[in-house]
């Protein structure tokens, strides 16, 4: 450790003087733009490679001449037929076992009786309560529609994951091999999912349920593997003492062990589940994700608030009951104890289900609620909005004009305006400054790559408006993290609403912005904005809260005054963790700016959502690694930065 | 005790058959909706026909343009508005490759093309050409779009092809996406109270004839080859120098598997054709009156028995 760190301190001024030599290089590069040759301004046609055409053709290969869409097809055959069961079952499509639909009485009285087991009368009113207004408000079915896919998707996605965190934990090479499969798949868009799975699958339910499954199984294989590796050897020891086998060992002394990150992981598949099966709308997923969307798009913004809401209640009452379930011990009775007794939950819940199916024979009311009979207040809500809107349409309006005219059209040329070659050597010297000749020739390969794509100016739209994004992020979330980590209530305060705020889909994000600012680049960046404050918040505050209360003290002691103590001491030993909230905003400013493409950007994501229309899957790909690129890249800046620096202060 | 007893009879009812036309297949017949209402409101109306006549019937919402691929493969059944100007390419394109076919035109007839409400002629008289439009192109700028006008197109996924247009007659325009057809209706909505002059893409049959009167920019006429000849047109050196076809067609397209697997529905659909003003009258009962699209169709069909009444009787 020392003997490393003396290496690293001995190479630091040297590293640092290329880098700035290379950073230099940059700077001359874009100064004497106008000297220099076309080919060095933008990616010459001979560094432009057709991969989109390569991977079309390996497609087409993979599809019709091996035959995989015959397995593809085999296999979204059976998701399909597990789909239909929670379908007829929740909404009562003509499938089998025709038994449906479920009165949704019956459905409010299961998820109050979950929550109260899991953690008693308040998650029992949550979970119940949601239920109970999807019902009254008429969504129901679409609700219904959702959750089909959910029941079905989450399960799955949480046993493959498993499967492939075991195999990993096991051979190093699985692990190797994941890794990197796992780094790119957790930073390509969702659109980029979406586009194969249309070609293999189709459109439909069963393409929702099936991308949601590869989308949100990588989070899983991650806990899977930390939880695995995390059991200490003194556990398996002892399994193997009571002569546990292999299989014993792994299923009933290792997984057990590593419960707590098995069930975070499940907690973030159902997340992650939730947020793609309500962007799935655009490959045919019904629900309550198509009714918003088409509501979005129709400018109805009461109608959508409503939906908005029941889609933001079914993340919280998901994220809290499966959070309820990680802290939850098992419960172990003594012994003698009656059966009655320890079964008393699930009495009560039989007899109360009797009860709902009882009512639903003779009431209709508490079997169906239909649309005609749903209580709604979107007009209310339109009238609220329409003054509201009235009364902010000068500043919106100047707003808009303003930031458009004189920032983001200017910030815009600039970027654009930057010569290829000058991106590629500032990237590279940053690298080499902060990392080392490795980091740099890594940031140079993610921007190459994107350079031989042949979608430079695309990608560079898209790094303006990210950009943009998270300068505001920054300027509002750092204040507004300092301010609340100042009071431990006020902390706790804002990091519940940040909490709940990250479980959203990010598609609730554009209902305001598109309220406020119509269909345009500003609302596109509002929602970008609004979406990365969430992390960039959450890790100031964890940062400031976790310095060590010793060192605290200590700067008290040398008579520090306040502003002092916060900018010499407290803030520089969070910056590591705020770094890492940085990196987070930067992840979601991207997905959330492909998501905005719907509302009318002209960057990556436009033409992914092309790609998307003409099914184009090599285009789509291509795109979506761009994306991925420019995250992979500042991750891997800002994640070398952050290490470094926890090093230097001695608090890794 | 209707749910009681469905309860005790799990497996009887697995196996039971459902009543189904005698002729068709008990799966369902899979239809495809997008983005525009009268679309919807026609599909949903066309399901409930189907379902008049004993099929199942299930929607899928897609992407406009990738639905043909998937009516080739059989994912979806078919499509109700295959209209000429938007989605005649990739209709032949999927056509070419085999699977889907042509179901038969509807009565209505369609036009496609840059549009403008009335009182945008008050600020640019030479209209409707499209020089005089161009030469007022300073009008329609705003803050996005510098001193070049702005030109708010459809949604990307109806690949309209106004960027080569602009590029092909030198039009100092920019044409700006719309997210969705709601998005073209909210912005000439928007233009009303203070008469901005404003030019969008627009459609007929639609219901914004009714709601704002206007009138489509007069582009070169539209001519064979004028999309793949760049020599041909106005401008020797490019593509798409011309307007879309003023005479369009609205068809229906159906799975090549469609005859055999539901032959009772098929004919159903190859009679069904709908006239301008219906057409309209669909995507006003959804634009204009804020029904749901299922409300919307049954409506129709509540107000229009005489008119679908024959299509169903002839069919079985």
């Amino acid at each position: 450790m020392i003997s490393a760190e003396a290496v690293s301190d001995h190479s630091r001024p040297g590293r640092i003087c290329q880098g700035q030599i290379i950073i230099l290089i940059a700077i001359v590069l874009a100064l004497g733009k106008f000297i220099l040759p076309e080919s060095l301004i933008r990616p010459p046609n001979w560094l432009v490679w057709p991969f989109a055409d390569w991977i079309n053709w390996l497609f087409d290969f993979i599809k019709d001449d091996l035959g995989f869409i015959f397995v593809t097809r085999a296999f979204a055959a059976g998701i399909e037929w597990l789909l239909d069961v929670t379908a007829n079952l929740l909404y009562g499509r003509n499938r089998w076992p025709r038994l449906g639909p479920l009165p949704w009485t019956f459905i409010a009285i299961t998820a109050a009786m979950i929550g109260y087991w899991l953690n008693g009368w308040k998650l029992a009113l949550l979970s119940g309560g949601t239920f109970v207004w999807i019902a009254v408000m008429g969504q129901w079915k679409w609700a219904m529609e959702t959750l089909s896919v959910i029941v079905v998707a989450a399960p799955i996605a949480v046993l493959a994951g498993l499967l492939c965190g075991i195999a990993a934990w096991r051979h190093r090479w699985v692990e190797r091999a994941l890794n990197p499969i796992l780094n790119i798949a957790q930073s390509l868009p969702h659109f980029a999912y979406m586009i194969p799975v249309v070609v293999f699958i189709g459109v439909g339910p069963k393409s929702g349920a099936i991308v949601t499954i590869i989308f949100a199984a990588p989070p899983m294989i991650r806990m899977t593997l930390l939880g695995l590796k995390k059991v200490s050897s003194e556990i398996a020891e002892s399994g193997m003492m009571s002569g546990a086998n292999r299989w014993q060992l792994l299923w009933q002394v290792r997984v057990p062990s590593a419960r707590t990150e098995i069930l975070v992981g499940i907690n973030q598949v159902i997340m992650q589940c939730l947020a793609m099966v309500v962007l799935a709308s655009f490959i045919g997923m019904p629900g309550l994700g198509q009714k918003l969307l088409q509501l979005l798009q129709a400018l109805k913004i009461g109608r959508s608030v409503e939906i908005g809401v029941s889609i933001v209640l079914i993340a919280i009452m998901l994220d809290q009951c499966s959070k309820a379930w990680v802290v939850k011990e098992p419960k172990h009775f003594e012994k003698g104890v009656p059966w009655h007794e320890r079964h008393r939950l699930k009495l009560l819940w039989a007899g109360l289900s009797c009860l709902a199916f009882l009512a639903a024979e003779f009431l209709p009311l508490a079997d169906q609620i239909k649309r005609t009979q749903a209580l709604t207040v979107y007009k209310q809500i339109d009238t609220v909005v329409e003054r509201f809107i009235i009364l902010a349409d000068p500043v919106t309006q100047w707003l808009r004009g303003f930031l458009i005219r004189n920032v983001l059209i200017p910030m815009r040329d600039v970027y654009l305006w930057l010569p290829f070659t000058a991106v590629l050597a500032f990237v590279a010297g940053i690298g080499w400054v902060i990392g080392s000749l490795r980091s740099a020739l890594i940031c140079l390969a993610f921007v190459g790559m994107i350079a031989m794509t042949g979608w430079w100016d695309r990608a560079v739209i898209t790094t303006y408006m990210v950009s943009f994004a998270v300068l505001v992020v920054i300027a509002i979330g750092l204040p507004l993290g300092i301010w609340a980590s100042r009071a431990r209530a006020r902390a706790r305060l804002v990091l519940l609403i940040c909490d709940t705020a990250q479980t959203f889909p990010s598609f609730i994000y554009l209902i305001p912005v598109v309220m406020l600012f119509g269909v345009n680049d500003v609302a596109a960046i509002g929602a970008v904005i609004v979406f990365g404050l969430v992390p960039m918040t959450r890790y100031t505050i964890e940062g400031l809260r976790s310095v060590p209360p010793e060192i605290d003290e200590a700067a008290d002691m040398c008579g520090a005054a306040f502003r002092q103590k916060l900018w010499k001491v407290r803030f520089p030993l969070a910056l590591p963790t705020i770094a890492v909230g940085l990196n987070q905003t930067v992840l979601f400013s991207l997905f959330m700016v492909i998501i905005a493409a719907f509302i009318g950007t002209q960057d990556l994501g436009q033409e992914m959502q092309r790609a998307l229309s003409s099914t184009d899957v090599g285009k789509g790909l291509v795109l979506g690694l761009c994306v991925a690129f420019i995250g992979l890249l500042v991750d891997h800046l800002i994640l070398t930065w952050s290490a470094r620096r926890k090093v230097a202060l001695g608090i890794s | 005790m209707r749910k009681i007893t469905q309860l005790a009879a799990v497996g009887a009812v697995a196996a039971a058959p459902v009543s189904v036309s005698a002729m068709d297949s008990s799966d369902p017949i899979t239809l495809a909706t997008h983005n525009w209402s009268s679309q919807i409101v026609m599909t949903h109306l066309v399901a409930q026909l189907f379902e008049m006549n004993g099929n199942n019937v299930e929607l899928v919402s897609t992407d406009s343009q990738a639905v043909y691929e998937s009516i080739r493969l059989g994912d979806v059944t078919a499509e109700l508005e295959v209209w000429e100007g938007a989605f005649g390419v990739a209709f032949n394109e999927a056509m070419e490759k085999g699977g889907l076919h042509d179901a038969g035109d509807h009565n209505a007839v369609t036009r496609e093309d840059w549009w403008y409400p009335m009182w945008t002629k008050e600020s640019c008289p030479g209209l409707p050409s499209w020089e005089a439009l161009n030469d007022c192109a300073s009008l329609f700028a705003t803050p996005e779009t510098g001193d070049k006008g702005r030109f708010l197109g459809g949604p990307v996924d109806w690949l309209k092809h106004d960027v080569e247009r602009v590029e092909g007659l030198g039009m100092d325009f920019v044409v700006v996406n719309a997210g969705s057809a709601a998005a073209l209706w909210a912005e000439v909505a928007s233009a009303e109270p203070t008469k901005r002059p404003v030019v969008i893409f627009n459609w007929t049959p639609n219901f914004v004839e009714a709601v704002w009167p206007g009138e489509f920019v007069e582009f070169p006429e539209y001519f064979e080859g004028c999309k793949d000849d760049a020599s041909l047109g106005p401008n020797p050196n490019a593509t798409y120098d011309c307007g879309n076809p003023a005479d369009g067609y609205l068809k229906k397209a159906a799975w090549d598997g469609m005859p055999e697997k539901w032959p009772s529905a098929y004919k159903i659909l190859t009679t069904i054709s709908f006239t301008n003003p219906q057409i309209a009258e669909m995507a006003k009962l959804v634009d204009v009156d804020e029904m749901e699209p299922e409300d919307a169709a049954a409506h129709w069909l509540e107000q229009n028995e005489d008119t679908w009444r024959p299509w169903i009787e002839g069919s079985s």
